[in-house]
């Protein structure tokens, strides 16, 4: 038997992944290059958030009879939120918003479907049903990178540069430590042996049919699952919590 | 006669007499388009700019239940936006068109999406008067001559009256909250009263067009009875919060079984239709920087398809 705490800090990573990506799509609804396209990012920022709530949900259950996924999201402060470092980068344009969504979105459906077989079943559950809408995430945001980076000289460079800037995030993603490992000698957690391999043959799948390429900088920038962030978080975490914080004990 | 023969005027008005609807293949007056296309637009254009004021509470809402319903009424927003500018397009005018319009300011968007969302209130406030005045209107345009647009009425009736039971349950939330959360909620009820209540347009012995729409069929009711309706179903609403009605001659009249209330002020009414709102610099700001800055997104979409297209004709060969 795991410690209930591995558990709970692996859910945190989840939970908080989903919590911050959804609010930064939030922050574009009304701004996207066309209609369907407000329509199509709220849609995905509500399918981010709630995961982020089924997962923080579950995790408040380990923290205390007065957690709550909303405790979890709102008063907690920055070093205590575990997502990777590659969600909480900033929208920049189109292309870096469609080059971070790919990134994120081809690891989620290959973690999801791992996720789906733990023999917690909750876990299970919730992963199940978000494995659903990562794939059509994937197929979304895949779509774009190609469309982007074969359609116009100046779409090729944008989704090029969003490429290289969002890819020195990427390992974050794919970071475990003595947490995933209990849970996975525990036999909570399945392997995720895969994962990194099938995200490896997405990327470069659409990369290719999108004319694309990796950049060639080896570095990767790791610590978010730790709460070591970029200095992005710390921004973002006041925008998101000032209202509540504000107001403690408050009910909405 | 055969039925070729009917004289197309003649047709147009048995429509119009008989409560029927004009479809989009009917032959209908020039003038009729003109004011369907400037109503449709009008509409459109007020729920696309309608996301600005909510959207910008979606990164601080208080709770993620609360985020949840305020990204999926957004949403809803620009949903509505969409089969708007379906309906306008049946006219013979084009989205793009219709949007050059909206920037340029030929054409406008509600007034009250000119007013700002300063606390968390206004986002209840906001769903309760606001789309609740935009219901009372709708409920009525359901039955509206042109077709399109009152099947597209129909379907947007049901998410607003959605809408508004959302924005009611906030203010219902604050009220029996904190002091603090007494007092915004008081105060956005308080800044969005009267706007809500100019939403209905100017009195009828002012309106220019309600006699042309009403004969038409296009406006079946007036603006005057229209926001009498208004506030008789949401006085005891805000009785109910306990929220206090910013209008000293509110008063509720048993004769007529009506609230009577004070004068609008038509001059701030017609002062932000001019463009000199609080926001209406940003709003339409807002919209073009979004629409500009997504230019080099839309030109690559158009160069992809064209590719494509040629590659498969390429295939063809």
């Amino acid at each position: 038997m795991a410690d209930p705490h591995e558990l709970y800090t692996f859910l945190l990573r989840v939970g908080d992944d989903n919590l911050i990506l959804a609010q930064r799509l939030g922050e574009l609804v009304s701004w996207m290059p066309e209609l369907e396209e407000d329509i199509a990012v709220a849609n995905v920022a509500l399918d981010h958030l709630g995961q982020a709530r089924n997962v923080l949900t579950y995790a408040a259950r380990m923290a205390g009879p007065d957690a709550s996924e909303d405790t979890l999201a709102m008063e907690r402060s920055e070093r205590e939120f575990l997502n990777a470092v590659l969600v909480e980068q900033p929208n920049g344009d189109f292309g870096q918003t469609m080059a971070r969504q790919l990134f994120v979105d081809a690891y989620q459906v290959p973690f999801y479907e791992a996720l789906a077989t733990s023999s917690d079943d909750t876990v299970a559950g919730i992963a199940a049903k978000a494995v659903k809408e990562a794939r059509y995430h994937l197929a979304r945001s895949s779509n774009w990178v190609v469309v982007l980076g074969d359609g116009t000289d100046e779409s090729h460079q944008r989704m090029q540069a969003g490429i290289d800037a969002m890819w020195r995030y990427t390992a974050d993603l794919f970071f475990t430590d003595e947490t995933e490992e209990a849970l996975q000698q525990a036999g909570i957690l399945p392997s995720f042996d895969n994962i990194r391999g099938t995200f490896d043959d997405t990327v470069s799948s659409v990369l290719a049919r999108g004319l694309l390429a990796l950049p060639e900088d080896p570095y990767q920038r790791i610590g978010g699952r730790t709460g070591f962030h970029t200095e992005h978080l710390g921004h973002l975490l006041p925008d998101m919590q000032a209202l509540h914080r504000a107001n403690a004990g408050a009910s909405w | 006669m055969t039925r070729t023969e009917v004289d197309p005027q003649a047709r147009f008005d048995e429509i119009i007499e008989a409560g029927e609807k004009v479809e989009p293949r009917d032959w209908m007056p020039e003038a009729y388009r003109k004011t369907m296309i400037r109503q449709i637009a009008q509409h459109a254009h007020s729920e696309v700019i309608g996301q600005q004021p909510e959207g910008n509470w979606i990164t601080r809402a208080p709770s993620l239940a609360r985020k949840a319903i305020l990204i999926a009424k957004v949403q809803d927003e620009a949903g509505h936006g969409l089969y708007l500018y379906s309906a306008a397009e049946t006219l013979g005018v084009s989205r793009h068109e219709l949007n050059e319009m909206l920037h340029s300011g030929r054409q406008k968007y509600s007034s009250i999406f000119n007013y700002p969302t300063l606390s968390w209130a206004d986002i209840g406030a906001i769903g309760w008067l606001v789309d609740g005045a935009a219901i009372t209107n709708q409920v009525m345009l359901t039955r509206t001559s042109y077709g399109p647009y009152s099947r597209a009425m129909i379907r947007i009736c049901k998410e607003e009256s959605f809408h508004q039971r959302q924005g009611y349950e906030i203010m219902l939330a604050l009220v029996n909250g904190t002091e603090q959360q007494k007092a915004i909620a008081q105060d956005a009820f308080e800044r969005w009263w009267w706007p809500s209540l100019a939403m209905f347009g100017p009195p009828d012995d002012q309106s220019t067009h309600t006699e042309q729409s009403q004969a038409w069929g296009i406006k079946l009711e007036t603006n005057d009875e229209l926001r009498q309706k208004f506030v008789d179903m949401t006085v005891p609403q805000a009785d109910y919060l306990g929220l206090t009605v910013p209008d000293p001659e509110l008063r509720y009249d048993e004769d007529s079984g009506h609230y009577h209330f004070g004068e609008i002020d038509w001059d701030d009414f017609w002062q932000v239709v001019k463009g000199n709102g609080p926001c209406n610099r940003e709003r339409i700001a807002h919209k073009t920087k979004a629409w500009d800055d997504g230019a080099w997104v839309r030109e690559a979409a158009l160069a992809h398809a064209a590719k494509q297209a040629n590659n498969s004709k390429g295939a063809e060969k």
